[in-house]
């Protein structure tokens, strides 16, 4: 799962683990220790948060410790819509966004792999969009396909449009957005894999006898496997958990609520912490069985 | 101006040294003394424990028993960087953010001696690769790279230089012309040098003394014409040249000659060129030794005769002519024959006798492996 | 090596849209840093220099910028040197608990931004600490060292260890070894480490937002002023982060190649 995304070109040659001793100890805590205390305790409160019920002071965002499994219930049954939603737009999203970069991470990696300056140009034009703000590039499709833009405008005068026809706040919108922004997610994994790939075995297959769509099928893409299944987890996880793209002040409307819209909305501002962590857990938990499965396939230490 | 580089070598001796990795031993029970200014070889089969060993030597493994005495002094619980001993690697392990100069003058550096720079121009001198100075090891071809590796270890002066296969990445050609290189190098500076190898030849061709290691210890040690003449072990016999073997038991034996039975017919050896004298032994002969008769030859006390048999295969290599001569009821032989400019007198499918004379025959202390001894 | 025989410019015409598709955004981000708005940044009106040549007159877009800027330099600071090291005990050293450390280092990747930042927040509220700056750089800093290891540790898997063995071998001490041959080595992954840290902290919005405060970063100061609409002089802002970047990454694969050409030129 290497994003390379800048510069130095490692060749892949690997060496195994050679030394004992303390001085791993003194290399790895520091940075373990932190992880814990900063990523997994919070994990924790978010846990124990969700299981807090209302203060008897009923002072709003105050909160006793306590098991209120309840709610999760409440969570559940208050949200089913918009979860439901998110993970429909997550798995859309990611299906679009695989279909879009295979063929990119193709090109570069394989096509692409005797001109170096090319390649080169096109890897930086795939992670550009990474440079200009998340929230700039957002906002600049809402502005796209505002209401009484150009693209909305000609859409109308053609005839595909109706003249009550809009495009922000749909679910198009939303999964438009998503699919934009993780495309370079999709893409480097599958194109880190790819740019591995043994040419020698696509060669092979053609001397015995496969044409190259055949050979397409049985060699390259079974070999681009993890590459794709990287990709896909970078790409769905965080997609399930976003609510940028499909905030009000995006590209999203009163119908396309996400997961995130709801734990930001609980947290920030209603201040139900309980709720807004139960669903947090819910999210962390089901990710979790996605990256065990994966894990139990492939072991860790492909991992990093 | 290679007597800048002339130091007082110093005598290395491995007493008992025994090296255990999780799940098998590499090294065991092995004991060893070079003295100062040889150039000794340590030649076997990959998997042997001879790098292994060159690791110890060097500190960059601790044996888990032993002592490694350099001078008399035990260095076994010294640091690499604490050694007087240089290495020169198998992969020359330059390194590539420095220039060639700055890499031969980097141990200099580290033990704060004084004129780094200089010093490191003479050693780049004695290679005859000064004018490459300034280029990075990147840019050198492999012959060059070796000898710079060469310079950064031998400037140093250490008293022991240790190297690691060096010219396994080399071409033939190339590899020959190093050999010499490597050698006059040696006997120039006239330090003790300790060469790793699985090549045979080059082992014999560079060495004064040869020691020849099989699963982690030594089969036998000597100058490498003993060690070819007189192998002592079936692992030695097969592993250095070539060698035909007959296995059988003892028939006679008195201080002179020793015979064994093989196959109903008599081989002999001279006693003192066995290693032992009862019960099944195993006794070869070099190929280069034995000769082919159209006709069969008189009987004689002095030669070991065997045949008839037919010519099944003929090799040309140049330099000598290797024939496979299948004798029934015996087995094959393989006979070499040098080229001395007249066509091949035989062809395949002649009849032929073999014979060779009983003082080129050698006893094996053991028998080949896959042989069971017969009672 | 071609798929169908109109597929040889098939696969490169997709390409081509493809990216014109990716630009599109920035092309439009660029082009409105120049629109002469009055209120909001959403109608053309008219040409003008005056949003890059007076950035900072409008409220909260500097303030909010410098604050993203000391955020990044020091959670980068902070999570290159705790990564790699990480990064360097993974590869060269065995010990016993390294599945465990995989997956510790691995869950932060794997892990929504909308967990972390609420879950940070909720410990923050659980400690009793006030969000600001503080919260902002220690949330930085856990997210971004996960990408620290990651791209260090490819750089390390290549360094061979002969070259280090040789280090000792000519006398230098372990700590001598290291500054000598390691680091300069590595510097290379560790500087790539350090500027995807950098990029990621600089434009996180998500985290931050959860675990800020009132303080602003550039990214939750954008989000703030969607609703009403985003001035033009956050696009130069926006625009001016993305021709520096791109430059730099520019740069460093043009100095690469010139120095592969030297070395192979000789």
């Amino acid at each position: 799962m290497a994003f390379v995304a800048f510069g130095s070109q490692a060749p892949a040659k690997e060496q195994g683990p050679s030394k004992t001793g303390r001085v791993a100890l003194f290399l790895l805590l520091p940075g373990l220790f932190y992880l814990a205390l900063f990523f997994i305790t919070p994990l924790v409160s978010l846990i124990i948060t969700s299981l807090k019920a209302p203060s008897p002071t009923g002072a709003i965002g105050r909160y006793d410790l306590g098991l209120e499994f309840g709610n999760y219930v409440y969570a559940v049954t208050q949200y089913a819509p918009q979860i439901f939603r998110s993970f429909s737009f997550a798995v859309l999203a990611t299906v679009i966004a695989l279909a879009i970069s295979y063929p990119i991470a193709y090109f570069i990696a394989v096509k692409s792999r005797n001109r170096p300056l090319l390649k080169g140009i096109l890897l930086t034009l795939v992670v550009a969009p990474f440079f200009i703000s998340f929230l700039l590039r957002t906002f600049a499709w809402k502005q796209i396909f505002s209401n009484d833009s150009l693209v909305v405008n000609v859409l109308k005068d053609i005839g595909i449009f109706g003249a009550d026809s809009y495009i922000i706040g749909t679910n198009f919108a939303v999964v438009f957005g998503l699919v934009y922004n993780f495309i370079p997610f999709m893409t480097l994994p599958i194109y880190a894999n790819l740019d591995r790939l043994d040419l020698s075995l696509v060669e092979a297959g053609s001397d015995l006898y496969a044409s190259p769509s055949k050979t397409f099928r049985k060699i390259t893409l079974p070999l681009s496997l993890p590459g794709v299944i990287s990709g896909t987890l970078l790409t769905f996880i965080p997609i399930s958990g976003d609510y940028v793209v499909a905030s009000r002040d995006f590209l999203g409307g009163p119908d396309t609520a996400m997961i995130g819209n709801v734990v930001e909305a609980n947290f920030l501002r209603i201040q139900d912490y309980p709720t807004a962590s139960a669903i947090s857990v819910m999210l962390m938990a089901t990710i979790v069985v996605f990256v065990s499965a994966y894990v139990r396939r492939s072991g860790t230490d492909d991992l990093l | 101006m290679a007597t800048e580089f002339i130091a007082r070598g110093q005598d290395l001796e491995l007493k008992g040294i025994r090296k255990e990795f999780p799940g098998f031993v590499a090294v065991d029970n092995l004991n060893l003394k070079i003295p100062a200014g040889e150039f000794f070889a340590l030649l076997g089969p990959s998997g042997c424990g001879k790098t292994t060993t060159l690791r110890m030597i060097a500190g960059l493994e601790s044996p888990s028993k032993g002592e490694i005495l350099l001078g008399g002094k035990d260095i076994a619980g010294m640091k690499p960087h604490e050694r007087p001993v240089n290495t020169v690697f198998q992969n020359y392990a330059l390194f590539p953010h420095m220039s060639v100069l700055e890499n031969v003058a980097f141990g200099i550096r580290q033990r704060k001696l004084t004129d780094p720079l200089s010093k490191a121009e003479k050693a780049l001198a004695m290679v005859e690769l000064e004018h490459l100075a300034q280029r990075r090891p990147q840019q050198l071809s492999g012959g060059q790279q070796q000898r710079v590796a060469l310079a950064r270890a031998l400037v140093n002066r250490p008293s022991l230089l240790l190297l690691d296969e060096p010219l396994g990445a080399l071409d033939l050609k190339l590899r020959r012309q190093m050999q010499i290189e490597l050698k006059a190098i040696q006997m120039e500076v006239g330090l003790t040098f300790l060469h790793v190898t699985h090549d045979q030849e080059e082992a014999m061709d560079m060495a004064d003394t040869v020691a020849v290691m099989n699963q982690g210890h030594i089969e036998q040690l000597g100058a490498p014409e003993v060690l070819y003449d007189r192998p002592k072990t079936a692992f030695v016999a097969k592993f250095l040249g070539q060698s035909n073997m007959f296995v059988g038991k003892v028939t006679e034996t008195n201080p002179e000659t020793t015979s064994i039975e093989y196959k109903g017919k008599k081989i002999t050896g001279l006693t003192k060129r066995s290693e032992k004298v009862t019960g099944v032994i195993a006794i070869g002969v070099r190929p280069e030794k034995t000769y082919f008769h159209e006709t069969q030859p008189i009987d004689n006390p002095g030669l070991n005769i065997l045949g008839p048999g037919e010519i099944t295969d003929i090799r040309f290599t140049g330099v000598s002519n290797q024939y496979q001569i299948d004798i029934p009821g015996v087995g094959v032989m393989t006979v070499f024959a040098q080229n001395v400019g007249r066509s091949p007198v035989v062809e395949l499918g002649a009849q032929v006798y073999v014979s060779w004379k009983i003082e080129h025959s050698f006893g094996l202390s053991d028998l080949p492996s896959g042989v069971e001894e017969e009672h | 090596m071609t798929r169908f025989s109109l597929g040889k410019y098939l696969l490169p015409t997709y390409v081509f849209l493809t990216f014109l598709f990716l630009m599109v955004p920035i092309g439009y981000t660029f082009a409105f840093s120049f629109n002469d708005s009055i209120k909001s940044n959403i109608i053309w009106r008219g040409f003008t220099f005056d949003n890059w040549l007076n950035v900072c007159d409008q409220a909260g877009v500097c303030g909010a910028f410098g604050n993203s800027l000391l955020v990044a330099i020091t959670a980068t600071a902070v999570s290159t040197v705790l990564g790699t090291m990480i990064a360097i005990a993974l590869v060269r050293y065995r010990f016993k608990f390294r599945s465990a450390t995989n997956l510790l280092l691995f869950l932060p990747l794997a892990t929504p931004e909308v967990v972390m930042g609420a879950g940070l927040a909720a410990q923050f509220l659980d400690f009793g600490w006030t969000k600001g700056l503080a919260t902002v750089i220690i949330a930085h800093v856990m997210f971004t060292l996960s990408f620290v290891v990651v791209t260090v540790k490819a750089r390390v898997a290549t360094l061979d260890p002969a070259l280090e063995e040789a280090g000792r071998d000519l006398y230098a001490s372990p700590i001598q070894v290291f500054w000598k041959i390691t680091f300069p080595l590595l510097l290379p992954g560790i500087l790539s480490a350090a500027m995807l840290a950098f990029a990621l902290s600089f434009d996180d919005f998500i985290i931050t937002q959860f675990n800020s405060g009132s303080v602003d970063t550039f990214p939750k100061f954008v989000y703030t002023a969607a609703a009403r609409g985003i001035p033009p002089e956050a696009n130069v802002v926006g625009s001016f982060v993305f021709i520096v970047a791109i430059a730099i990454v520019i740069a460093v694969q043009v100095r690469s190649a010139i120095k592969k050409r030297k070395l192979l030129s000789k």
